[in-house]
């Protein structure tokens, strides 16, 4: 018989009653993002009026308000402009080729063999890896004279092939992104496709419906929620990728990899444009929240969508 | 007879296919590592089949640790202890996220909470900003604290970082915990917080490591973060994968050096992965698909 000991102060009574309680449990975890997030945020929109650098102020004399000018100057910069068209070509081929490799793979492995589940996390790994770290190595296999992916390129007869050029960098960089996320993509699919019910499938073979009718209104209707998350999810990240590019092209050839992120990072901590860069970093914000009030929509508001997945996948 | 032939080359082609893509995934990883063991001679050759036949050498990895110079003795290069670093910020910023966001998560999941839906949407949006737009508040933030070059700095970060996870998995997790154990050890005399430690605490330890093994993978990784507010050595808080590109950048491509101590960082992930394969699903979708 377990007996908790019955004092009756304060303490106890805020430890009895669920109210106060409650709201205990939860204000460590919102004080830290308050603080953390919340409040560095209300900063740097207030900086995002200034103009202010860390290192070219000096200091102790005050940041001069210059209204809307750092937003203005970043609509007219062609670099910004740039970088934004960069960002989307680099998302747009990135997750186009995790989204159909991902799914290609996920039908592959939509059977039932012997070492499947190894089968299935030696795929996994790549996704759990350092981004920065793997980043880097990609280097060394992309290396025009001694690495790999160039000679298996040659063997399929384009000779010289040299990633860190302006035409082929982004493509590069997008298979790297590619190689960590297309398993994701595969997972997420593959637990869709599970749960498609086989019965109905089992209906469609009788009626002799063709492989086509049998995705376009079987598996696709079944599996488009999911489909909607493994997207935006990838969406959002390859938009603020930053790790795996920095590192190993800084931005490089010219400003081929300058995508939005790095644009940013190098503004902020190498041109030490505080105020700008501040202002740069809300018209990101607002993108990235805008798509993520999307996702999350997508996530919390129609749980009933997620229901019959949730159920029928056992296995993966 | 035939449709037996036909649909058994269809399934020889299936496991081919099946192969090819398994060896596409982790070639990379198995290139890494027998660049590892090659000696600095043929690490420039031009990749064929002869390249594949070398005699192997761990050199690499005593350079990782150990830099050799000219006529004098080798000087240590304090790897390990980045790889401490990365650790102790690691372990210490999941521990803390795990806790505050397992006492939120059940506080989520088992009481009606004015605004609660909102909140949580919050604590997941905070996940979806991208570190670099954050980190230029940050930096002046810790600037003004004087929290730059420090661990507690970087662990803060990274607490901050994996919570929004931490929050949502246990969430979930939580939830499949029937209320009912705690309901009996409240009717045993337990209070409102001693019931969830007698009753659903012991049934959650396994969820929080899962959850912690997330958060550790998250914070080993990370690297925007740890650039920006991490000094230029060991001793100012600097991680391993900060370490590692400033190596590329400085050690004139010695990939010998590089994808040695690339391994030993990746090794311990690797491990994770395959202890955490049933929970994968889960953590990738922020325990929204559960199994």
């Amino acid at each position: 018989m377990g007996q908790a000991p019955r004092r009756k102060g304060f303490l106890s009574r805020i430890l009895e009653s669920g109210r106060a309680l409650k709201w205990l449990m939860v204000a460590p975890a919102l004080a830290i993002l308050l603080i953390f997030v919340i409040f560095p945020l209300l900063w740097s929109l207030g900086l995002s009026f200034y103009s202010y650098s860390v290192m070219y102020t000096p200091p102790g004399v005050p940041p001069t308000f210059v209204g809307l000018q750092n937003f203005q100057k970043i609509f007219q910069d062609v670099n910004i402009y740039e970088s934004f068209q960069r960002t989307a070509y680099f998302v747009a081929l990135a997750v186009g080729l995790e989204f159909f490799g991902g799914f290609a793979i996920a039908e592959l492995l939509n059977t039932r063999f012997r070492g499947r589940r190894i089968v299935v996390t030696l795929i996994l790994i790549p996704m759990m890896t350092a981004p920065a770290v793997i980043g880097i190595f990609f280097e060394y296999m992309y290396n025009p004279t001694y690495g790999v992916v160039p000679y298996f390129i040659s063997l399929v007869g384009i000779k010289d092939f040299n990633w860190m050029t302006r035409e082929w960098v982004i493509p590069a960089v997008a298979s790297m992104d590619a190689w960590m996320w297309t398993p994701f993509m595969m997972l997420i699919i593959l637990a869709g496709l599970q749960a498609v019910p086989r019965y109905l499938y089992e209906a469609a073979e009788i009626d002799r419906a063709s492989l086509w009718m049998r995705f376009r209104y079987i598996t696709l209707p079944t599996i488009s929620p999911i489909l909607a998350i493994a997207l935006l999810f990838r969406t959002m990240d390859a938009l603020k990728l930053f790790d795996l590019i920095f590192p190993v092209t800084a931005g490089g050839p010219g400003a081929a990899t300058q995508f939005l992120s790095v644009r940013l990072y190098l503004e902020v901590f190498e041109y030490f444009k505080t105020g700008y860069g501040s202002a740069f970093s809300y018209i990101f914000l607002v993108i990235i929240i805008v798509l993520s009030n999307i996702y999350v929509r997508v996530l919390t508001r129609r749980p009933q969508m997620m229901a019959p997945v949730e159920e029928a996948v056992q296995e993966v | 007879m035939q449709r037996r032939t036909k649909r058994q080359v269809k399934r020889i082609i299936r496991y081919a296919l099946i192969i090819v893509v398994t060896a596409f995934f982790i070639f990379p990883l198995i290139w890494l590592g027998l660049t590892s063991i090659k000696p600095r001679a043929v690490l420039f050759d031009k990749p064929s089949w002869s390249s594949l036949f070398f005699e192997p050498t761990a050199k690499n990895y005593i350079d990782v640790f150990y830099r050799e110079q000219y006529g004098l003795p080798p000087v240590r290069t304090y790897f390990e202890m980045l790889l401490v670093n990365s650790l102790l910020i690691s372990l210490a910023s999941v521990g803390l996220s795990t806790i505050i966001g397992t006492l939120a998560a059940w506080a989520f999941s088992r009481f009606e909470m004015r605004g609660k839906n909102t909140m949580m949407f919050f604590i997941l949006s905070t996940r979806m900003l991208p570190p670099i737009a954050t980190l230029v508040p940050l930096y002046l933030l810790y600037r003004a604290l004087g929290f730059m070059y420090t661990h507690h700095g970087l662990i803060l970060l990274y607490t901050m970082f994996t919570l929004a996870f931490s929050v949502w998995m246990m969430k979930g997790f939580i939830d499949e915990i029937p209320k009912e154990l705690e309901e009996a050890a409240m009717v045993d005399g337990h209070s409102r917080l001693g019931a969830f430690f007698k009753a659903t605490l012991p049934q959650a330890l396994t969820a929080m490591a899962a959850t912690a093994m997330f958060c550790l993978m998250t914070a080993w990784n990370e690297y925007a973060f740890a650039l920006v507010v991490t000094g230029t050595d060991w001793t100012h808080a600097r991680t391993a994968p900060v370490q590692l590109a400033k190596t590329f950048g400085e050690s004139g491509y010695n990939w010998g050096l590089i994808t040695a101590s690339e391994l030993i960082y990746l090794i311990p992930v690797i491990i994770i992965t395959f202890i955490m394969q049933e929970y994968l699903l889960r953590g990738i979708t922020f325990g929204t698909i559960k199994r």
